[in-house]
C-alpha cells in the first residue's frame, strides 16, 4: 500500500517522479472503490486534514524542503493537490452513481400487475344517449325546456288536439292519478304519456321564434317486458317561426340525424298520423349499425323508424294563441330507450332500470 | 290489416308491379309492412293510421293507387233492382245516434257455402267464410269498408226495426254468445220487442243468419262515432264494425253498400230483393274548404303547380272548383285558389291544412327539398342546468354510477321514506307500483338489494329525478338527488387491503358536492329521519336550510330489506341547494411567509366533539390561525375511562410577515385555554 516517502532530493525531476508515483497510486485506489462506504475510507485515507496522505505531503515534502527550493516545491505541491482532488471528486461521482443504480434496482416493480382501481362513475346509457341528442340540437340553436311529469288532461291531450273520447287517446295507455273524478276533465291529473305537453307549455311562455327541445321521462300503462317499460324517456322538439316549412322539418331532422349518426346516414319520410301535427310524418334513418345491409337492430330491413314528426297543427296554435295564418312550425319526438338499446346492443329494456353495476359499468 | 293486391286490381290498373305499388303506397301513407304468398294469393300487411278509416278496405286503397299513378278508379255500381216494397218498417228514434239507416229485404234465399271466389278472398284477408249470405256482409266490409249486418227477417218481431237507446235493464246475447247488459246510453237496433243488435258493434245471437234462414234484412247505417265509441269501450267490445264507426264511417255509402250486399246475396243465394228503405234523420255536412296554392307553398316550402294540386285532390275523390271566396281562379302571379268539397268518406278532412297534407303525401314527401330554417331567436338557458350538471359531474368523478329506478313504489315505502302524502295511481300496473315515489331512496335501496343478491358487493349509485306528493288537490313534483354506497371505498387488490366504505366517506362525498356551491356556513347536526342510524347519520344545513341528510341506513331497516352489509345513503334536497349560486373561484395570493404548525395532544372528556373545539377556536378570532386539523384520536391504553386523546394540529400563517415565536406561543396558550374551558387538558 502506498505511503508518502520522505524526500532526499528536491530537484524538479525527483519531485515530478514522486508526484507521478503518488497520483498513480491514488488513481489505482480510486478505481478499486465499490461502494459509498469504500469511498469514505478512501477519501479519509487521502484527504483527511489530520494525517491524510496529502497532508503528509505537506509535512514530508513542503516543510522538509530546503529554503531555496521551497517556492518551487510549494507550487508543485499545490498542483499535485489540485490533480488529486480532481481524481477524488471523480471517484465520488462514480460511487454515488452506483449507489443510485442500486437504489433504482431495489425499487423496481412488476409493471404487469394491474393498476390500482379508482373507479369513475358511469353515465347511464339512456341518459348518455339523451345527452348526445341534446348536444346535437343545442348546437342547432335549440334551448332546453322542461315540464312536469304529472300533467293535466289539458296539456297531455286537449291542447294537443286529442278531443275528449277521441280514439287516438286509446293508443296512449295512460296512467291516471287517483281521485280526479270530481274535477273537470281538462283539469284531471295523469302521468304524461309523451313529452309533447312541453310544446304547449313552451309556446304559452315564449313569443316566437321558438326553438326548444324537451327531454324527459314519460309513463305508460305498459306491462314490463323485454321491449316495454312503464317508465321511459323521450326527446321532443319544437320550432315555430313566421316561415317554417315542411322542407325545414325534413332538412333539420336530416341534419340532426347525420350529426348524431354520421354523415353517411340517410333519412326517409313517410306520412303518418298524430293529432297535434298536420301533415304528420314518420322519420326513418338508414341503419347506422349495418350501413343499410340488414342486421338485428333494423330487423334486416336496412331502415330504422326513429322519429314521429310533423307540422304543428293549426288547432294546437289556437290553444296557445299563436296565429296559424302568420306562424308555422314543426315538432318532432322520439323514444330514447329504443335507440339506446340499438346503439349498445341491449336486448332487454328492463336492464336499464335494475341498477346492476355489472351492466352499468360496461358503459364506462 | 290484410290487403290483397289482386283484389285491388279489380278497381285500378297501375302500370307497376305489386311490389312497386306497395312501395308507392308506403311512401304515400298506406304503410305496407309485409308481403306474404305469391301471385293471386299474395297479401300485404298494411298499417293504416287511425284517421284513415276510408283506406281500411280494398276500394279505399285502390283510390290511393289511382291518385298516386294518376289512373282511373273503376266505379262500384251494383245491379240491383227492387221487386217492390219491403213490407217492413224502419224507425230511427235517436237521430243523434243514427243519421241514416238503409235497408233491403231479400226473401227466399237458400243458405249454402259461399262461392269459391268470395270464400277465397275472405280467407286471404284472414276472415272465416261462413255462408253465402253471411259472407256477403263481410265481403262488402273488406271491399268498400262499410259495416253492414244481415238479420234473419223471420226472427224480427213486429215487422219493424227501431233504432233507439237501450232501456234500463235490457240485455242481449251477442253473436259471440255472451250476454251483455245494456245501459241507457247504448244505441241499439231493436225490433218491436227487444234489442236485436248493439248498433255499430255487434249483432244479436237470436236474429243471426243460420242455415235455416229464408228471409233476410240487410242493414247499412251510419252511426254517430262518439256514441259507438262509448258503448264499445264500456262493453270492452272492439269489432271490425266499431273500429270503423267510431272513427267515422262514410255517411254517403249506406245505399251503395246495401245494394252491393243484396247483389252478392242474390248472386249466391238467390231470392228476391225489395225496394230500398232509406231513412235519413240528418245530413252529415260535406265540408267546402278554400285552398290557396300560396298556402301549400307556405307550409310545404315547395311550389306545386295548381293543376297538380287539383289533379291529386280529384283523384282522391275531392271536388275541386277553381276560384276561392276572395280571389279569381288564377291570380296574376300564377297563384291559384280553389274551393274543395270533401267527399263523404273523408270526415277526417276539415281544414285547408288537411288538404295540404293530402297534396303533400301524394306529391310525395320525398320530393320536397330539404332546407334549414334561419333563426333570429336566442338560446334560453335553463336556470338550474349548470348546477345539475355540476352535481352529476362530481358524483361521476367520485365513482357513483348513474342509475334510473322506477317512479312507482309500494305504499309502505312511499310513507316510510318521506313525510308526504303519496300520490296514488288510479290504474296501477301492480300493487307494488301503485304509488309514486316520495323519495329516491327506496328505489336505490331496491337496486342495492338487486346487486347484493347477485354477488355485487361494492355498489355506488346515484339517481337524479322527480319525487311527488299530494298537496291538497294538486301534485307537488320536484327534483331530488340521492346517492347510495355499500362495500369497499377502495377495493381489495394485490396492492392492499380493502377499505370499507364508512360514514366519513359519504360525508366527504357530500362535502365535495356542497363545495360546488357558494356555501360558507355548512353545519351538521343529528336531526335525521328514523330510517337512518341515529349514531352514524347527520343532517347538513346551509344557513338555516336543510340541504341533505346522510349516513348509514338504520340496521333494522337494512335487516327488513335483507341488506346484509352496511349501506350508506345521502339524500340531497336539490331544490334548496339550487337556491345557492355555484361557487365562483377567486384567486387568493399564496403567502410568501412560512407557515408554523403546532401539535397539541389533548385528553378530552368523551362526548366532547370536534365541532365544539373548532367553533371555540374560531371564536378566538386569530387571523393568522389558518387551519384547525383533527390529526388523530385514541381511546384506551392508559387513558382514564370516559376520556379520549385527541391530537390537534393547527397552522398559523400570515400573508404579510414571518411570525415571531412569542406570538405563536401566545396563540398556542390561548388554544390550550380554550380547549381547557371545554373540559380538555393537555396530555402529560
Amino acid at each position: 500500500m502506498y505511503s508518502v516517502p520522505k524526500l532526499e532530493d528536491f530537484s524538479p525531476a525527483s519531485l515530478d517522479a514522486a508526484a507521478d508515483e503518488l497520483l498513480a497510486a491514488l488513481q489505482a485506489e480510486s478505481q478499486a472503490i465499490s461502494d459509498p462506504k469504500a469511498f469514505e475510507e478512501f477519501r479519509n485515507r487521502w484527504m483527511a486534514r489530520k494525517n491524510g496522505l496529502l497532508t503528509q505531503v505537506n509535512e514530508s515534502w513542503l516543510k522538509a524542503a530546503p529554503g531555496p527550493s521551497k517556492r518551487d516545491v510549494g507550487q508543485r505541491v499545490n498542483a499535485l493537490k489540485a490533480q488529486a482532488e480532481a481524481i477524488v471528486s471523480a471517484a465520488e461521482q462514480l460511487a454515488a452513481g452506483s449507489a443510485l443504480s442500486a437504489k433504482i434496482k431495489s425499487e423496481t416493480v412488476d409493471i404487469s400487475l394491474p393498476g390500482i382501481e379508482r373507479p369513475l362513475g358511469v353515465r347511464h346509457p339512456v341518459l348518455r344517449t339523451l345527452d348526445e341528442l341534446i348536444s346535437v340540437f343545442v348546437k342547432m340553436g335549440y334551448s332546453i325546456a322542461e315540464g312536469p311529469e304529472v300533467e293535466t288532461d289539458y296539456y297531455n291531450f286537449e291542447a294537443l288536439n286529442f278531443p275528449p273520447n277521441h280514439p287516438a287517446r286509446d293508443t296512449q295507455d295512460t296512467l291516471f292519478i287517483a281521485n280526479q273524478e270530481m274535477k273537470a276533465q281538462r283539469d284531471r291529473l295523469l302521468l304524461r304519456t309523451h313529452t309533447s305537453p312541453v310544446q304547449i307549455r313552451s309556446m304559452e311562455k315564449l313569443t316566437p321564434p321558438v326553438r326548444v327541445i324537451c327531454p324527459g321521462k314519460v309513463h305508460r300503462n305498459d306491462a314490463p317486458d323485454a321491449t316495454h317499460s312503464p317508465v321511459f324517456h323521450q326527446l321532443e322538439g319544437l320550432c315555430v317561426d313566421t316561415n317554417i316549412t315542411f322542407g325545414d322539418l325534413k332538412g333539420t331532422l336530416d341534419h340532426a340525424m347525420k350529426s348524431m349518426f354520421g354523415s353517411d346516414v340517410k333519412t326517409s319520410f313517410r306520412p303518418s298520423f298524430f293529432p297535434f301535427t298536420e301533415p304528420s310524418v314518420e322519420v326513418s334513418i338508414s341503419c347506422p349499425f349495418c350501413g343499410g345491409n340488414g342486421c338485428r337492430p333494423c330487423k334486416q330491413s336496412g331502415w330504422i323508424e326513429l322519429l314521429g314528426a310533423g307540422m304543428v297543427d293549426p288547432n294546437v296554435f289556437g290553444f296557445v294563441d299563436y296565429d296559424p295564418k302568420k306562424l308555422s312550425g314543426f315538432a318532432f319526438g322520439m323514444g330514447i330507450e329504443r335507440l339506446a338499446m340499438m346503439t349498445y346492443n341491449v336486448d332487454d329494456i328492463q336492464q336499464f332500470f335494475y341498477g346492476d353495476v355489472r351492466f352499468l359499468e360496461q358503459f364506462a | 290489416m290484410k290487403i290483397s293486391p289482386n283484389w285491388i286490381r279489380d278497381f285500378v290498373s297501375p302500370a307497376a308491379s305489386d311490389r312497386g305499388v306497395a312501395e308507392a303506397l308506403t311512401v304515400s301513407g298506406i304503410a305496407i309492412e309485409g308481403s306474404f304468398g305469391e301471385g293471386a294469393d299474395q297479401t300485404w300487411e298494411a298499417e293504416i293510421t287511425t284517421n284513415r278509416v276510408d283506406a281500411m278496405n280494398h276500394y279505399g286503397v285502390a283510390r290511393e293507387v289511382s291518385a298516386i299513378y294518376d289512373v282511373d278508379l273503376a266505379p262500384i255500381a251494383p245491379k240491383v233492382s227492387g221487386n217492390g216494397p219491403a213490407n217492413f218498417s224502419i224507425v230511427i228514434d235517436d237521430a243523434e245516434g243514427c243519421a241514416r239507416y238503409t235497408g233491403r229485404v231479400v226473401r227466399g234465399v237458400k243458405t249454402a257455402p259461399a262461392p269459391a271466389q268470395i270464400a277465397h278472398r275472405l280467407e286471404l284477408v284472414e276472415q272465416r267464410s261462413i255462408s253465402n249470405v253471411a259472407d256477403a256482409s263481410n265481403y262488402v266490409l273488406n271491399e268498400i269498408g262499410q259495416p253492414t249486418h244481415a238479420f234473419d227477417l223471420d226472427k224480427l218481431e213486429g215487422g219493424k226495426i227501431i233504432v233507439r237507446r237501450a232501456r234500463e235493464g235490457e240485455t242481449i246475447f251477442t253473436l259471440d254468445g255472451i250476454e251483455r247488459k245494456l245501459a241507457p246510453e247504448d244505441l241499439v237496433i231493436a225490433d218491436a220487442v227487444k234489442p236485436v243488435a248493439i248498433a255499430g258493434v255487434m249483432g244479436g245471437d237470436a236474429t243471426m243468419i243460420t242455415d235455416a234462414t229464408k228471409n233476410v234484412l240487410i242493414e247499412s247505417a251510419w252511426f254517430d262515432p262518439a256514441s259507438i265509441r262509448r258503448t264499445s269501450r264500456r262493453l270492452g267490445m272492439h269489432t271490425d264494425a266499431s273500429h270503423r264507426y267510431e272513427r267515422g264511417a262514410d255517411p254517403g255509402i249506406t245505399q251503395l253498400a246495401c245494394a252491393r250486399v243484396a247483389e252478392l246475396i242474390l248472386a249466391s243465394a238467390g231470392g228476391a230483393v225489395s225496394d230500398e228503405i232509406d231513412v235519413v234523420t240528418r245530413t252529415i255536412p260535406q265540408s267546402r274548404i278554400p285552398l290557396a296554392s300560396s298556402e301549400v307553398k307556405r307550409i310545404l316550402g315547395v311550389e306545386i303547380p295548381p293543376e297538380e294540386i287539383a289533379r291529386i285532390l280529384r283523384r282522391l275523390g275531392f271536388t275541386v272548383e277553381p276560384g276561392g271566396p276572395f280571389k279569381p281562379a288564377v291570380g296574376l302571379s300564377g297563384e291559384a285558389e280553389f274551393t274543395v268539397t270533401v267527399p263523404t268518406w273523408r270526415l277526417d278532412v276539415e281544414r285547408e291544412i288537411d288538404l295540404i297534407e293530402e297534396v303533400a303525401r301524394i306529391y310525395s314527401y320525398l320530393k320536397i327539398p330539404n332546407t334549414l330554417p334561419s333563426f333570429a331567436g336566442g338560446v334560453i338557458e335553463e336556470p338550474v342546468a349548470g348546477k345539475r350538471s355540476e352535481l352529476r359531474k362530481r358524483l361521476l368523478s367520485l365513482g357513483y354510477n348513474e342509475s334510473l329506478s322506477s317512479t312507482f313504489i309500494p305504499q309502505e315505502d312511499a310513507r316510510a321514506f318521506a313525510n308526504a302524502e303519496p300520490v296514488r295511481i288510479a290504474n296501477p300496473l301492480s300493487e307494488e307500483a301503485s304509488f309514486m315515489r316520495t323519495s329516491l331512496v327506496p328505489g336505490l335501496l331496491l337496486q342495492i338489494a338487486y346487486n347484493l343478491n347477485r354477488g355485487n358487493t361494492d355498489v355506488q349509485l346515484f339517481e337524479a329525478g322527480h319525487v311527488y306528493a299530494m298537496q291538497s288537490e294538486a301534485v307537488d313534483e320536484h327534483n331530488s338527488l340521492a346517492f347510495v354506497s355499500t362495500g369497499a371505498a377502495c377495493r381489495a387488490s394485490v396492492h392492499g387491503k380493502p377499505e370499507p366504505f364508512n360514514f366519513f366517506h359519504i360525508k366527504g362525498d357530500l362535502e365535495q358536492l356542497l363545495a360546488a356551491f357558494d356555501v360558507k356556513d355548512v353545519s351538521f347536526d343529528r336531526t335525521v329521519p328514523v330510517w337512518l342510524h341515529p349514531g352514524r347519520s347527520a343532517r347538513a344545513k346551509v344557513g338555516g336550510t336543510t340541504v341533505a341528510i346522510f349516513g348509514q341506513l338504520h340496521p333494522e331497516v337494512a335487516a327488513a330489506r335483507k341488506l346484509k352489509q352496511e349501506v350508506f345513503v345521502a339524500e340531497i334536497f336539490v331544490e334548496a341547494l339550487y337556491q345557492l349560486a355555484l361557487r365562483q373561484p377567486v384567486y387568493t395570493p399564496i403567502s410568501k411567509y412560512p407557515a408554523v404548525e403546532r401539535d397539541f395532544s389533548f385528553v378530552l372528556p368523551e362526548g366532547l366533539e370536534f365541532e365544539s373545539i373548532r367553533q371555540k377556536l374560531s371564536e378566538l378570532a386569530i387571523a393568522e390561525l389558518t387551519a384547525i386539523i383533527p390529526a388523530e384520536t385514541f381511546r384506551g391504553g392508559s387513558l382514564a375511562a370516559g376520556t379520549y386523546s385527541f391530537l390537534l394540529r393547527v397552522r398559523f400563517q400570515s400573508s404579510e410577515r414571518t411570525l415571531r415565536d412569542d406570538e405563536v406561543a401566545s396563540w398556542s396558550q390561548q388554544i390550550i385555554d380554550a380547549v381547557g374551558s371545554l373540559g380538555g387538558s393537555l396530555r402529560q
